[in-house]
């Protein structure tokens, strides 16, 4: 199965793991992501003001690009870009009038009818591959590694545009279960990563994160798995002021579902791109046999 | 005869006048055919305006009227009454309507309004040419009255009409009375034992000779009309004979089917043969729920209660129907609580109850004798969470409206949980406080401080297991602060629903329910204890979440209207109905289909449609779908109408 894939910015520059590790799982699977050739800044934050048509403009233009490829499907990994595309369609499908402005604005461009489908890797996994497809694709299974699913908000909410049930989303659990991994469910895995007050308000991300890596911790969790760059840097990065914050809080590492989808493939340790986690993973997943 | 109308056209001071030219229209009209006499008048409804009508129906033997004013739901009665009066059968009265058909929508164009006017005329008096003089119908009125549900409204609606002298019957469809309240422990303001509340009403409704209660009963079939519905009842017989039965429990520990227990809201289980719920209840048995034994479940032909019964006590009889008359139904079928579960924010958890399951907790009858003990593992809970409007006020994914009974009834529940735990802590999330009954806000401020009542005020946005603890995420929207509190039980204030089964039951018997499923009053101020049917009432929380005095006020609103009805001897009903000609009809059943008060039916060996004209109000409907014109209703027949329609359309061409 092809198709084009929206890769976004930070995917390029500090979430590098994420898409190699993801494009080779992908592929595993038979799942061909083709970058597409041309596109722009997703726009980041979806803009909640109703008249605010210019910043419809960069999400739609990037389906117009997939539009482009012939494909009314849109492949993403980050939940961010994810939230913003699918909202932005959401919001051009709803009205007609303000649909008409939008595209007289664009006039270099052509008609867009709101007909690209924007989906996450995770729904491909779940609604097209299945998970007993991932199961036979295991070649070394995550067993004995204690997993906790972390949601964040991006890909749950709001309802219209979510992947899963917004209160109980099992999608990454399913995942991972079939990946052989031993699964903790944490009642933090749909709160808060505290998002961009990372920039001004570090205290407010270290206070969040805390909760929800030692409830994770608390639940026996070794391992966080997540699918968002920025609850990524909040979860991983951050650990280094929660130690300063909080005395005798323990690090963990954090890892996206597509890496350990990469490890249990055993697909060639480079596509993890483990050095660009800020809590070096290795040592346990050495200790549990999983790399060399 | 020839006949003699007489038109009167009403100025109505300027309404009418100030665009109708009034006395041009009277010139014009004095010479119409069949008109015997015409004036006009600035008032025709004042006493010296109906004076004037009384004389020219006596002075110029008048045969008819055509009253041009105002509406028909206006003014038609008075006027037919004075007709009456002066000897003249009132439906020979008609309104030609030229105010809110005329004068009003013409203002400022009196050359328009007056011929359209003077038309209106016109066609009226063709229409009274033919119209026949008729009586009004006497329809007769069955003085006993049906009170569906047995809890606290339906024993007092039953109670009321039953003091007024007249038969009521209460079918409850449990094996007890008492409805909710039996439930509960104590009831606030004045925290008096709810059982005992429930007991004394129950005990009055079973010694008051005109109450007939049939419990495990349903309404099975409805047909009819105000003053006599027809209705079919079906009874589970009782497969224990309270008269035989001596409780020695012989066939309870024979049974063997176990069911969560509904009283106790699956806190405990049951066998299908066991006690009624409620030690303290005088109307305490051993009683065999049909629904949970196996001879039903699984049809299996299991005996062990028979066999084990020494005293022949046990038999399993065929439900018995029931076919009554009575004239009018009170629907009191009460309320449930919204399903946890529909929570998906909140873990389905053994110590995650709703506010019944902690009415339970509390009560001495109860799962635990009254103390407040957790489900998973018995131990005294030291910090309870209460979170209000679970479910309520959120129009986006569950109830948009209030449930009016949880703020008071969670503080009841919070300061009895202190009252029995002292060294316990009670927190309450909540929206606002809605405390508007006599003594309610009294009540509230007096917990909060007397028993330290923890109030904090936001919407809890988790629930989740954590170890022994039960993790409860929330705001204050005072401080602004995310709260976090490690509960050791958390008490849900369910959204207030419908019984299950309230929108079958309404379909049944031709009632409106609203989108909730609660049953609609006919008007919600001026009408709200009827329902758009005729001769059936509403009581309780049927009709929305109410508390027991609200419940209360309902039913003796809902008794007093069915007293008023009664005491009348018979009903009459207006004879403006369909009639059929036997001659021309030939059964096809259009009107049948076409009519939505089911009044029409087709003779199945003669084939010709039949009107009930106690249930016909004269719509029309019927005469519009009838191919061959043999159905027609009277005084509007479709010779009237095509006369009134070539006056309309010789006389008056729209300007475009
Ligand atoms: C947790 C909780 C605590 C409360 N505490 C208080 C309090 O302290 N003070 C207070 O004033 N109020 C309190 N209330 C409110 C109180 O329970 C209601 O006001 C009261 O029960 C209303 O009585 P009702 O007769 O209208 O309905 P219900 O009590 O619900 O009775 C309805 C009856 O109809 C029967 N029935 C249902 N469907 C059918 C059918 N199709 N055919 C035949 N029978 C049927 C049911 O079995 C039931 O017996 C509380 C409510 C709750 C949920
Ligand atoms: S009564 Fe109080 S708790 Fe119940 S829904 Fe209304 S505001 Fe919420």
């Amino acid at each position: 199965m092809k198709i084009p894939y929206y890769p976004g910015c930070t995917l390029k520059t500090k979430a590098k793991d994420l898409e190699d590790s993801a494009i080779a799982a992908a592929k595993v699977l038979g799942v061909e992501m083709e970058e597409l050739p041309q596109w722009n800044c997703c726009g980041t934050v979806y803009s909640l003001s109703t008249d605010d048509l210019i910043h419809q403009i960069g999400p739609i233009r990037n389906l117009i690009r997939a539009k482009e490829q012939g494909s009314d499907r849109l492949v993403t990994l980050c939940s961010m870009c994810y939230n913003t595309l699918k909202r932005a369609n959401e919001f051009f499908l709803a009205d007609e009038e303000k649909r008409d402005r939008i595209n007289r604005y664009m006039d270099e461009e052509m008609d867009y009818a709101g007909d690209v489908t924007v989906v996450h890797l995770l729904e491909i996994l779940r609604d097209e591959i299945g998970m007993d497809k991932v199961k036979a694709a295991v070649k070394k299974p995550l067993t004995g590694l204690k997993v906790s699913p972390y949601y964040g908000c991006m890909l749950l909410r709001p309802a219209s545009i979510g992947i899963d049930d917004m209160e109980r989303p099992t999608v990454m659990e399913d995942l991972l279960r079939a990946l052989g991994a031993e699964v903790i469910d944490d009642p933090y895995k749909t709160e808060c990563c505290g998002a961009y007050q990372t920039v001004n308000r570090k205290d407010v991300v270290v206070t969040c994160v805390h909760s929800i890596l030692t409830s994770a911790q608390g639940n026996g969790a070794e391992v966080v798995a997540l699918s968002c760059p920025l609850c990524d840097f909040n979860l991983d990065n951050r650990q280094k002021d929660i130690q300063q914050a909080y005395a005798g809080f323990h690090t963990m590492p954090v890892l996206y579902f597509t890496q350990l989808m990469a490890i249990a493939f055993d697909l060639d340790e480079s596509v993890c791109r483990f050095e660009l986690s800020s809590q070096d993973p290795r040592p346990l997943l050495k200790s549990k046999g999983l790399i060399a | 005869m020839k006949p003699r109308i007489g038109v009167f056209v009403c100025h109505c001071g300027l309404n009418i006048a100030a665009t109708v030219e009034v006395s041009e229209v009277v010139k014009a009209i004095e010479h119409y055919p069949g008109v015997a006499h015409a004036q006009d008048y600035i008032y025709m409804c004042s006493d010296p305006g109906q004076e004037l009508v009384r004389k020219a129906i006596r002075e110029k033997k008048l045969t008819g009227l055509v009253m041009s004013n105002c509406s028909p739901s206006l003014h038609e009665r008075t006027f037919r009454n004075l007709a009456a009066s002066e000897g003249l059968n009132p439906y020979l009265v008609e309104v030609a309507n030229i105010r809110e058909y005329c004068s009003w929508p013409h203002q400022g164009d009196k050359e328009t309004a007056t011929k359209k006017a003077l038309t209106i005329i016109k066609a009226t008096i063709e229409r009274v040419k033919r119209n026949q003089a008729l009586v009004p119908l006497i329809v007769p009125l069955q003085k006993r009255v049906l009170v569906l549900g047995g809890g606290v409204a339906g024993m007092q609606t039953a109670l009321d009409i039953a003091n007024g002298g007249y038969p009521v019957t209460i079918l409850e469809k449990e094996a007890y009375l008492g409805g909710r309240v039996r439930q509960l422990e104590r009831t606030f303001l004045t925290m008096e034992s709810a059982p005992d509340l429930a007991n004394e009403m129950i005990d009055r409704t079973l010694k008051q000779p005109n109450i007939e209660v049939l419990t495990t009963s349903r309404i099975e079939n409805l047909s009819g009309y105000v003053g006599n519905f027809e209705v079919q009842i079906r009874q589970q017989l009782p497969w224990v004979d309270p008269a035989r039965c001596n409780g020695c429990e012989a066939c309870v520990a024979a049974c063997p089917a176990e069911v969560p227990s509904t009283f106790d809201r699956g806190l405990t289980t049951r066998k299908a043969v066991d006690w009624t719920p409620g030690e303290r209840h005088g109307d305490r048995r051993i009683f065999l729920d049909h629904a949970a034994c196996l001879r039903v479940t699984r049809q299996e032909n299991c005996t062990a209660c028979r066999e084990a019964c020494a005293e022949g006590a046990i038999d399993y009889p065929e439900d018995r129907l029931i076919d009554r008359t009575y004239g009018a139904i009170v629907v009191a079928t009460g309320h449930d609580l919204y399903r946890k579960s529909a929570l998906t924010e909140y873990a389905e958890d053994p110590d995650v109850l709703d506010a019944l399951q902690f009415e339970r907790l509390l009560s001495e009858d109860g799962p635990t004798g009254g103390k407040v003990l957790r489900p998973s593992d018995g131990k005294e809970p030291k910090e309870v969470v209460f979170v209000q409007c679970a479910g309520s006020r959120d129009p986006d994914k569950h109830f948009p409206y209030c449930s009016k009974v949880c703020c008071m009834y969670t503080c009841k529940e919070a300061r009895r949980y202190r009252e029995k735990v002292p060294d316990g802590q009670a927190y309450i999330f909540y929206i606002d406080i809605r405390s508007t009954g006599k003594g309610y806000e009294e009540f509230v401020k007096e917990s909060v401080e007397k028993e330290r009542l923890l109030y904090l005020k936001g919407k809890v946005s988790k629930i989740a297991r954590k170890g022994d603890k039960l993790l409860v995420l929330g705001g204050d929207t005072i401080t602004g602060l995310q709260v976090e509190v490690e509960a050791d039980l958390v008490v849900l204030a369910m959204a207030t629903v419908p019984n299950p089964g309230a929108k079958e039951l309404a379909r049944l018997l031709n009632i409106n329910t609203d989108p909730y499923g609660f049953i609609q009053e006919a008007h919600p101020k001026l009408a709200p204890v009827e329902t758009l049917t005729a001769g059936i009432y509403l009581a309780g929380t049927s009709q929305a979440p109410k508390d027991i005095p609200h419940a209360i006020y309902q039913a003796g609103g809902a008794a007093s209207k069915i007293l008023s009805l009664f005491s009348r001897k018979e009903l009459v009903h207006e004879p403006l109905v369909a009639r059929v000609d036997q001659e021309i009809c030939a059964g096809c059943g259009y009107c049948r289909d076409n009519c939505a008060f089911q009044a029409v039916d087709v003779d199945p060996i003669r084939k010709k449609a039949m009107v009930n004209e106690a249930l016909c109000e004269g719509c029309g409907a019927c005469a519009t779908a009838c191919p061959s014109g043999a159905i027609q209703v009277k005084n509007l027949d479709s010779k009237q109408v095509f006369d009134m329609i070539s006056i309309v359309t010789q006389d008056y061409s729209m300007q475009p």
